[in-house]
């Protein structure tokens, strides 16, 4: 399996997705500039998390104008998975491979804690293998908005890749950390195959994180 | 030319940060303050000559960069 990851001007999560790729998936993922135009044959492309240009203007804006991305969309609209992980989620929002918009924390402060997290969908590539499943969020701009338009088509078209969920997996809003529509954590394009979710599955991919739920996503992917 | 771009959250976008700021302006005596909503302004300058052109591609700018229209209205003024 071949695998890339973007980096951006700020990207900070560009490393730590790339350990967790190599570990479940035995192959180290090529780390691709920004700068760079055109991606090889790929299984995977990630997105990482980051502060991508500063979160200048909205956070993911400057860098969906970045060369690259106009192959990643190419790449997405022929079906290659495509990962984004917070700020990648912004990012691909932004390029308009996914619906809504991620605005800020409805509290208005920087959220970083764990939280947990069932899928909706259980068919698409990436939550196949999803479970219930505790991993940390880490953001200020993850409050999830979609017109009634857009939301009504994510979830009759089987959209909803991930929800904020208590222990039991119940979705109330108690578990909701940061104002998002439905408790939505992660959404799912039109032909399922691009994901973007606020929570970090890398950051929770080995025992010694202190949990190894988001291995799940990398071994749906891989397996 | 100078154009003044103000984008501003659409009416039904709820904005945390205007009602803050709305609770600030309270609590430093303005009783008056009935709402705020916070926005973006920029300013860019154009060498246009044509404020019509100007206009169209200053929208263009809006709808692909500049403002998010799933949250977000933009108003476009030229001197």
């Amino acid at each position: 399996m071949k695998s890339h990851v973007i980096v951006f001007p700020g990207s900070n999560c560009d490393r730590d997705v790339a350990v967790a790729i190599k570990s479940i998936s035995g192959q180290k993922p090529e780390m691709l500039w920004h700068k760079e135009t055109s991606i090889d044959h790929s299984d995977l492309i990630v997105v990482p998390g980051g502060f991508s240009y500063g979160d200048y203007l909205r956070c993911g804006a400057m860098a969906s104008t970045s060369p690259i991305m106009q192959d990643v969309v190419k790449k997405a609209k022929e079906g290659v998975p495509v990962l984004g992980i917070c700020n990648g989620f912004q990012i691909l929002i932004e390029s308009g491979l996914l619906d809504g918009a991620l605005m800020r924390n409805s509290s208005l402060s920087f959220i970083c804690q764990d939280v947990l997290i069932k899928s909706k969908n259980k068919s698409s590539v990436f939550t196949r293998k999803s479970k219930l499943a505790k991993m940390p969020i880490a953001h200020n701009e993850g409050n999830f908005f979609a017109t009634s338009e857009q939301l009504k088509k994510i979830e009759d078209n089987d959209q909803i890749a991930f929800q904020y969920c208590d222990e039991t997996g119940n979705v109330e809003q108690s578990s909701n950390p940061n104002g998002s529509l439905a408790n939505i954590a992660g959404i799912l394009n039109e032909n399922k195959n691009v994901l973007g979710m606020m929570p970090h599955p890398e950051r929770a991919a080995e025992k010694i994180h202190g949990c190894d739920d988001g291995k799940i996503i990398f071994e749906s992917i891989f397996n | 030319m100078l154009a003044k771009i103000y984008i501003t959250l659409k009416k039904d976008v709820l904005d945390p940060q205007g009602s803050v700021i709305a609770n600030s302006l309270k609590s430093l005596g303005f009783n008056n303050v009935e709402d705020v909503r916070q926005g973006k302004f920029i300013e860019i300058k154009l060498n246009n000559k044509d404020k019509d052109d100007a206009q169209k591609q200053l929208g263009e700018m809006c709808e692909k960069l500049l403002a998010n229209l799933v949250i977000e209205d933009y108003k476009i003024e030229i001197e």
